[in-house]
């Protein structure tokens, strides 16, 4: 039993309140009481007091008191059998929205004991004569499962809702659909898996898709996104039946509610999997792409999921918007959010007719005031010269355009941007070098300057004071940072290799500085290397520093095959919006959440789930954050709530992440493997040489010159960096 | 689906807290004030932590918060979110801190109604409303029958219609309302021009009433077939109200319906081609030196000259420096407004043909750092009565009932721009 509230107090008075022989004054008591409920303070002392006022003719009263039970039923499953009675009675009220009120809250209450008294209304509630009445009772189907599954099962209630598919009435088949697919998810996760005949593993079969597509014109948004959503799992039998589906959820591109028509689409991708004619397919994406247009107009935080699913369809079907880039210039006022994915998505429209606009546009973008978003847009810019070669001119033009800003980040990104251009057209722009090295005292970030340097090292036989403006970098190597200090190294060492007579002096001072004076384990050993084969052979040292090296280019792809065919599955999901598969951040989350909840006594597990929570959130702050948007390959812990380490350290965690990160860091692993020095996006680093020595350039690229794309962020450098780049200098160590 | 449910103030405070699943406690809300409400620099309206998601939507001065623990469907938690909203504006006027608080009992009985066990139910206003009041209901054998009736049809094909109406004169009022998104260059280039137009519909029809809605549209599903000249407007894509038969559309382009009693949006459509701009922008923005800017902008109303724009509202960004401006208008008044850095200039009506011009010229304060100005957008609002820029125009409203009644109806069209209409410069 509760202790009893001090005769004084907020509490006492309140309690005098609902005790009153005044109806009105109980009823103001108990909307006080719902109030200070709200706001978190502890009511719990009063459950007798509002139990009291269960029995009442005022459904607004009642439904206070049944809001109060369900915060409360939990602290006090003893006295909460006292209401059993009053619930048993409603449930069979012959108002039907008092009997759906009592199913309803029936079901959310926790308690063991009430459980067992839920049977019997439950079972004549699936059988009412009232819609809503057997609506809510499906739905509660799945509370009880939730809560204890024998019962379920027990009593048949599972064959019953089977059965509920073919109600005459359309929302309740909706929500007897969503029930099933609650309880199948919560079955399948399990362990171990049930049987596929078992009645929990709801299967959509032929007989059960006729109805659903039937139910799917009459009931409410929301139970057509349910039903959408079981079409998807539907397998079909042969392309007839696929081309059947489509045609079907076709229409529903014209429903009003976005989530209606981004489960329509998933549907149609999925299914036309299995369509073979090309026209139908095409007619399909024909249709497809108006609707995912208007999803535009929606508010901001429905268009940035449309947009985050647009770049996914996108990725699967490159022509699905091509005529439409226009739409997805970004407004002046939109979200920050917003703003980044259709930049995203401009670029990924981006063709030789439409260029120029988009180059307009970047450019005006780049004068905004948001850091980041101009960033991105001078990055946009990078991309598209790199994607399309007749732009790269104007591309270049534009850049030197921001160049002439002489805004500060402006420049370093824009000299980021053009170390990439230089990458892919080599020896074609080298007119603007002198106005880059122009700009020298300028940049202050370690990525601009060590582009700077890497243009500089790769050109030093067309700079004339080239051999002066790396040995200012020399003369503060000590102070820069690892990354410049590489850059540094290799650029000192190309431009001995290419003007012999002017620059032994600096290559002198640079190998001692890096070997005896750099705490850099990478750095004293790039320079070791450097310093035998310049002892050793100079020729060799030419073929390794100035080899030729592939051109870089963008994957069309920011997501391996696989996994772009899993998350178009999951249209409008989390899963789809992060990019990511839904383990990686649902964990067991179910499961770990009642395991921690059945442990302990109340209120240190309240306590110290709220502790977990927090040392998630601290963790997943330093770790990473999915508020970063630069499609940064989050990881999160795998248990959920239990979790307080995020990142695991071991090398097998760091290969999963560079499995679902992004392509040019796929291309990376298969260097190591296979030591082929041609790798996308990131094969080509700076003092990447041929052959063996392949992944010499793949490690500097990780930290040097990171992949064009933009897609990898410094989470993942410093995780992978230390973990991937061990063996490559194991296998250098062998072979010097 | 949705775990829990909640509505923060802008201190973090909890207003509505309703936990519809088992999987969380209500500090979970704790967790929610402390990384997004405290935090300055939230940049995405998901956050996940752990496995727990928070799907935040900002109003006014509030959170509505959505959390949940699977895998959800983003879109629907953000329609519910929306959808909350637009409940909760039709029953108690604005949606705000205080509104709220006075009304939460009424908001938890809805927040309860539309949603059971993270699940949406049937969210159509009109039909909460008939069930869901704010004065007390009796549970009396009137009630009872009463409610048998609410319910079977809450549910059924037309959840959205009672089926005994009665009006002693029938009417139905259709707003045609399009909203232009302009946003054009300093040379005068449309870089994108886009009409967001809905169409509100208002029924006071007896009975079961199957309507017929026809426009002069034509819905261009493929851009290469277009071609041919006539009057009809094309749409890119149009969107209706669940009441419409979407399968009729899809096969005969017919736009059937039994309307809600009441006002419902019928149909949301979207037109790029032929937009007709009601008002045209040019403005002549020079930085002279560093220590002035000059303004010439001149409105030329672009329509005919019996209709009129009203509440036209011209917002003129200045450099962040700026200390004063000297404006100089014909007609409205214009002020400078230094804490947003603008120029708001507010014209009460500029009828069709006619051009209002604007010239200013601003002093600078110099400044140590050197940044340059960004130059956003000049802004305008307007309305435009009895005129549609995509050209759209109601062709007929036919209205057919078992007891043959004669109804009346009536067309109105407006386009206005709120927030989107924006001229570089």
């Amino acid at each position: 039993m509760s202790i009893r509230a001090p005769r004084k107090g907020e509490n006492y008075e309140l309690s005098v309140d609902l005790n009153s022989e005044y109806r009105d004054k109980r009823k103001d008591a108990i909307k006080k009481v719902i109030a200070s409920m709200t706001v978190g303070k502890d009511v719990s002392g009063l459950f007798p007091d509002v139990l009291k006022n269960m029995q009442t003719d005022d459904l607004e009263q009642k439904k206070l008191v049944y809001l109060y039970l369900i915060n409360y039923a939990k602290t006090q499953p003893e006295l909460v059998i006292l209401a059993v009675n009053t619930f048993v009675k409603d449930s069979e009220d012959p108002n039907p929205l008092v009997r759906a009120l009592a199913i309803r809250t029936m079901g959310c209450l926790r308690a063991e004991k009430i459980i067992d008294y839920l049977c019997d209304p439950l079972q004549r509630a699936l059988k009412d004569d009232n819609p809503y009445v057997r609506k809510t009772a499906a739905l509660c189907v799945a509370k009880l499962y939730d809560l204890k599954p024998e019962l379920v099962v027990d009593n048949g209630f599972l064959e019953q809702l089977h059965e509920m598919i073919s109600d005459s009435n359309p929302m309740v088949v909706a929500n007897t659909v969503a029930a099933l697919t609650d309880i199948h998810t919560i079955a399948t996760s399990g362990h171990p898996p049930p049987s596929p005949s078992d009645p929990v593993i709801f299967n959509i079969t032929s007989s059960i898709l006729n109805k659903l597509l039937i139910a799917l014109n009459e009931c409410s948004e929301w139970g057509r996104v349910a039903i959408l959503n079981a079409l998807s799992r539907y397998n079909c039998q042969d392309e007839k039946e696929s081309e059947h589906i489509c045609e079907r959820v076709v229409p529903q591109f014209q429903h009003v509610n976005g989530s209606v028509v981004l489960a329509a689409v998933k549907v149609i991708m999925i299914h036309m999997r299995g369509i073979q004619r090309e026209d139908l397919a095409k007619q399909l994406i024909r249709k497809m792409a108006p609707p995912l247009v208007t999803l535009l107009s929606s508010p901001p935080e429905v268009q940035w999921v449309a947009l985050r699913n647009v770049n996914l369809l996108l990725q699967k079907r490159p022509d699905l918007l091509s005529s439409e880039m226009r739409v997805f210039f970004c407004k002046y006022n939109d979200p920050l959010y917003v703003k980044i994915e259709k930049l995203d998505i401009m670029v990924r429209l981006a063709n030789d007719n439409n260029v120029d606009a988009l180059l307009s546009e970047l450019k005006e973008y780049a004068s905004e005031v948001d850091v980041d978003f101009v960033r991105k847009s001078v990055k946009a810019i990078g991309q598209t010269a790199i994607s399309i070669e007749s732009s790269a001119e104007r591309c270049v033009n534009v850049l030197l355009d921001l160049i002439a800003t002489r805004v500060s980040y402006v420049v370093q990104e824009a000299v980021v941007v053009m170390k990439d251009i230089f990458r892919k057209y080599p020896s074609t722009y080298e007119g603007v070098i002198p106005t880059l090295c122009a700009n020298l005292e300028e940049l202050d970030e370690p990525e601009a300057k060590a582009s700077l340097i890497w243009i500089i090292g790769e050109y030093a036989e067309k700079i004339d004071n080239g051999d002066e403006l790396l040995s200012t970098f020399v003369d503060t190597f000590t102070e820069e940072s690892y990354q410049v200090q590489l850059q540094t190294l290799t650029a000192v060492v190309k431009l001995f290799l290419k003007k012999p007579d002017s620059s032994q002096g600096v290559v002198q001072q640079v190998l001692n500085t890096a070997t005896k004076d750099c705490d850099s384990p990478d750095v004293r050993d790039r320079a070791y290397i450097y310093w035998r084969l310049l002892s050793t052979d100079p020729g060799a040292a030419k073929a390794v520093v100035l080899a030729q090296r592939p051109p870089i280019s963008i994957p069309r792809t920011t997501v391996p095959p696989a996994l772009l065919e899993e998350l178009l599955g999951e249209i409008s999901n989390l899963a789809s919006v992060y990019h990511k598969p839904a383990e990686t951040f649902i964990g067991h989350g179910r499961i770990s959440a009642d395991s921690v909840q059945r442990q302990g006594s109340e209120l240190s597990d309240d306590r110290s789930t709220a502790q977990k929570v927090l040392q998630t959130v601290v963790a997943g702050q330093q770790a990473e954050n999915l508020l970063d948007l630069d499609d940064a390959p989050t990881e999160e812990g795998p248990s959920g709530l239990a979790a307080t380490q995020i990142l695991p350290s071991t090398p097998s965690a760091a290969n999963f992440l560079l499995e679902t990160s992004t392509n040019p860091l796929d291309d990376l692993v298969s260097i190591f493997g296979g030591m082929s020095a041609s790798g996308g996006g990131s094969g080509s680093g700076d003092a990447s040489a041929d052959g063996g020595l392949g992944g010499l350039g793949g490690m500097d690229s990780f930290g040097a010159i990171s992949p064009t794309s933009g897609n990898v962020t410094s989470p993942l450098d410093r995780l992978g960096s230390p973990t991937t780049a061990q063996k490559p200098q194991e296998d250098l160590l062998g072979l010097f | 689906m949705i775990s829990a449910f909640f509505i923060f103030n802008q201190k973090g405070e909890v207003l509505i807290s309703r936990l519809y699943r088992t999987d969380f406690k209500r500090s979970i809300a704790d967790v929610f004030r402390i990384q997004v409400v405290s935090n300055s620099d939230v940049r995405s309206p998901i956050i996940t932590l752990g496995s727990t998601s928070f799907f935040h939507v900002r109003m006014n001065n509030l959170y509505i918060v959505a959390v949940t623990k699977t895998n959800a469907n983003a879109a629907l938690v953000f329609e519910y979110c929306y959808r909350f909203i637009s409940i909760a504006k039709s029953y108690f006027g604005k949606v705000d801190e205080e509104s709220v608080k006075n009304n939460f009992v009424l908001i938890y009985e809805l927040i309860d109604e539309i949603n059971d066990f993270g699940y949406p139910q049937n969210s159509e206003t009109d039909t909460l409303k008939s069930y869901i009041t704010t004065e007390s209901v009796m549970s009396t054998a009137y009630a009872a029958e009463e409610s048998a009736k609410i319910t079977v049809q809450a549910t059924g094909a037309t959840s959205w219609r009672r089926g005994d109406v009665k009006y002693k004169k029938n009417e139905a009022f259709v707003d045609v309302v399009e909203t232009v998104n302009l946003s054009m260059t300093s040379k005068g280039t449309i870089l994108r021009a886009e009409v967001d137009g809905h169409i509100q519909m208002r029924a006071y029809l007896s009975g079961t009433p199957e309507c017929k809605f026809g426009l002069n549209d034509k819905l261009v599903i493929d851009k290469s077939e277009r071609g041919g000249a006539s009057d009809a407007v094309e749409l890119d894509d149009c969107r209706f109200h669940q009441c419409v038969r979407l399968n009729e559309f899809d096969s005969s382009r017919t736009i059937s319906f039994i309307p809600p009693d009441g006002e419902f949006e019928l149909m949301k459509y979207r037109s790029t081609s032929n937009v007709k701009l009601p008002l045209r922008v040019i403005a002549t923005v020079n930085e002279i030196g560093t220590s002035q800017v000059s303004y010439a902008i001149a409105v030329k109303a672009n329509f005919g000259n019996k209709l009129s724009a009203t509440n036209v509202v011209l917002r003129i960004p200045t450099p962040l420096n700026t200390t004063t401006v000297d404006c100089k208008v014909a007609s409205g008044k214009a002020k400078y407004v230094p804490a947003e850095n603008v120029v708001i200039w507010k014209i009460p009506r500029i009828q069709g043909g006619q051009e209002c011009t604007f010239t200013a010229s601003g002093e600078l304060t110099s400044t140590t750092v050197r940044q340059v100005w960004a130059r956003p957008p000049i802004d305008i609002d307007f309305q435009v009565l009895m005129f549609t820029a995509s050209g759209l125009i109601v062709r007929f409203l036919k209205v057919f009932e078992n007891s043959n009644y004669h109804s009346v109806k009536w067309v109105r069209y407006l386009t206005k721009a709120s927030g989107s209409y924006q001229i570089r410069f």
